[in-house]
């Protein structure tokens, strides 16, 4: 089968995601990765790409409408590129979530969304209800458009490919939408998707100043990102883009410390995949501790500090 | 402007989904179903519009059962002007849903459609982005601000990175996320008044669309059980365990 990879890329860096992305396409066959966006940014982007161990050829779209990743200009500039491929596979990342569906209707295809496993060519499994159940589907499209859970795949490595990058061309500009600006934190912590040690706070922790006080100590210990419940995000103690769960991030990391989070279903849905998870909570029935593996039962505003100074 | 406001009947959100033993889906029988959230969000978005003058009838739409009028009768209490049920017994897959609500776009020429990012049971989030791609209209999707002015709106959206704000031509498709607002409990006075609220009943063979599934579920497993591991005594316990772990 051949397969088209939609690459997301910042700052000519391939996202992480992507690199997993690829990984599944490979399960299915030969690999393209398409590269959308402007100038030296893209071509920078396109040149990692390049590297990318199982990637057999480069698409670079490189048009100022494709800076912003617009979905009305990149499923346009998709659709056609299809005739040639089999599979579309996008991360299943904002950016994934947004343009896929779209190229997929163009296509008349139904998509199959966040998948976690590839059990044949047509057969995926997916995460239902919250991942509180796993549907193992099989596609009769004629073409696949498929979106993949970034934590269920390793990542190809950055490093071993050489394949020809290729300049392709669409309608550029839709006219339908425009890019009006954006509010994105650049932080030093390693970012919630791909870090190895996450710590998360709930509502437990007050406020803004009290997380800021209690959380950011031990991440930084720990060399750890910051991940928070809905309820600590609603309550505005961090940025939305800290929330972990069913409509927020999909993580896996080697260690995760849950903090004064009582462990609802969707909560668990975006975090319980972690190798190791640590629940510090006052309640020694909260749901969280079903599904840690150590657990500590107490005040978080005594155990934190102390837990921070002796790490 | 008319605005659409597609909802969805769903399992609670309160409720912990159990799979049918024989691996045929998830049990639904006597379980308690309500609006899906997002569409709530998306309901109350749109009388808040209609409120500030910028939007003239709310129009909901269900595609499901008969009892999916449980849903779309809280959404006329909530504030909605009229609703359409296209009923069906089928499970109908987002692509299909994304055609009826095509058609029904087509006939009702609204200015904006309205709707939930996500329906929790399936968790697809595709369907507001299918209906923008069938329509050949711009979307906004995961919004946590939506501000109309003249013939164009500004969505702000929830993106991996924090925030970013588009523009939209009208007419276009929003897709809700949790922060967009906090939905309104309909008043008994007006959960009186829904109930006199034109509901129109339709098929899906009224607007040509063949919901025949593309995607068979062979199977609906449990995902795999996480134990329970051990509850530790002291700050000094944890720290000893992570070492050991080599985590800290
Ligand atoms: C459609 C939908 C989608 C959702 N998606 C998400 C999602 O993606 N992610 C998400 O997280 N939530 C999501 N939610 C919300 C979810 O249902 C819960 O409301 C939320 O996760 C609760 O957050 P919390 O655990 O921080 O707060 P709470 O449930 O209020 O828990 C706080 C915990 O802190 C403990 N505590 C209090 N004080 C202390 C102390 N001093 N020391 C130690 N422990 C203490 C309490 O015992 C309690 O267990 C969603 C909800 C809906 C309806
Ligand atoms: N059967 C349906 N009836 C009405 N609206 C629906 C239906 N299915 C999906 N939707 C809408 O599409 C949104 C996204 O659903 P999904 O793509 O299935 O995650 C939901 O939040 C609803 O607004």
């Amino acid at each position: 089968m051949k397969t088209l990879v939609l690459i997301e890329h910042e700052g000519g860096q391939v996202k992480d995601a992507s690199l997993a992305t690829v990984t599944a396409a490979g399960k299915l066959g030969s690999v393209h990765a398409l590269v959308a966006g402007e100038g030296v940014e893209a071509k920078q982007a396109a040149e990692a790409t390049a590297k990318i161990a199982g990637v057999d050829k480069v698409l670079l779209a490189s048009d100022a409408a494709y800076a912003h990743m617009l979905a009305e200009n990149i499923a346009d500039l998709i659709v056609p590129l299809m005739a040639d491929y089999e599979a579309l596979l996008c991360n299943a990342t904002s950016n994934g979530k947004n343009v896929a569906p779209r190229v997929a209707a163009l296509l008349d295809v139904m998509q199959v969304s966040d998948i976690i496993a590839i059990d044949g060519e047509r057969t995926f499994k997916r995460p239902i209800y919250a991942g509180n159940a796993i549907a193992t589907v099989e596609s009769s499209d004629a073409k696949l458009v498929i979106t993949v859970r970034g934590t269920s795949f390793e990542k190809a490595p950055i490093e071993g490919g050489t394949p020809p990058i290729e300049e392709v061309s669409g309608k550029g500009d839709a006219s339908l939408s425009s890019f009006v600006g954006c509010e994105t934190q650049t932080s030093e912590r390693p970012e919630l998707t791909s870090a190895k040690v996450i710590v998360s706070g709930g509502r437990a922790l007050k406020d803004a100043a009290t997380f800021e006080q209690l959380i950011v100590p031990l991440a930084d210990k720990l060399g750890a990102g910051i991940g928070a419940s809905r309820a600590a995000v609603d309550a505005g103690y961090v940025p939305n883009d800290y929330q972990v769960g069913q409509t927020g991030k999909i993580v896996a990391p080697e260690l995760y410390i849950a903090i004064g989070i009582s462990g609802a279903i969707q909560h668990l849905a975006g975090m319980k995949e972690s190798k190791t998870i640590v629940a510090i909570n006052k309640d020694g029935d909260a749901p969280i501790f079903q599904i840690a593996d150590i657990g500590l039962v107490g005040d978080l505003f005594q155990i934190v500090p102390e837990l921070t100074a002796k790490l | 402007m008319k605005i659409l406001v597609p909802v969805k009947r769903v399992i609670d959100y309160n409720v912990r989904p159990r799979v049918k033993p024989d691996g045929s889906g998830v049990d639904l029988a006597n379980v308690k179903m309500s609006m899906n959230p997002f569409d709530e969000i998306a309901v109350e978005e749109a009388i808040r519009l209609k409120e500030k003058g910028a939007a003239a009838e709310i129009v909901a739409v269900s595609i499901g059962p008969v009892k999916a009028q449980e849903t779309l009768r809280t959404a006329l209490a909530m504030g909605a002007d009229r609703a359409i049920l296209v009923q069906t017994d089928d499970e109908v897959e987002p692509l299909a849903v994304a055609k009826i609500l095509k058609a029904i776009v087509d006939e009702e020429q609204p200015g904006m459609v309205l709707m939930g990012k996500q329906a929790i049971d399936d968790d697809s989030n595709q369907t507001g982005q299918m209906l923008a791609a069938l329509w050949g209209r711009p979307q906004g999707t995961f919004a946590s601000k939506v501000e109309v002015s003249g013939d164009s709106v500004n969505v702000t959206r929830e993106v991996d990175g924090g925030l970013e704000t588009v523009s939209l031509k009208l007419p276009a498709v929003v897709t809700t996320d949790l922060r967009l607002n906090e939905p309104r409990y309909a008043s008994l006075p007006n959960i009186m008044k829904a109930k006199s609220k034109l509901l129109t009943v339709k098929a899906p063979a009224d607007y040509g669309v063949d919901t025949a599934p593309r995607l068979k579920v062979t199977n609906v497993s449990e995902p795999p059980v996480r134990q329970a591991g051990v509850k530790v005594g002291s700050v000094d316990e944890l720290v000893s365990k992570l070492k050991a772990l080599g985590v800290a």
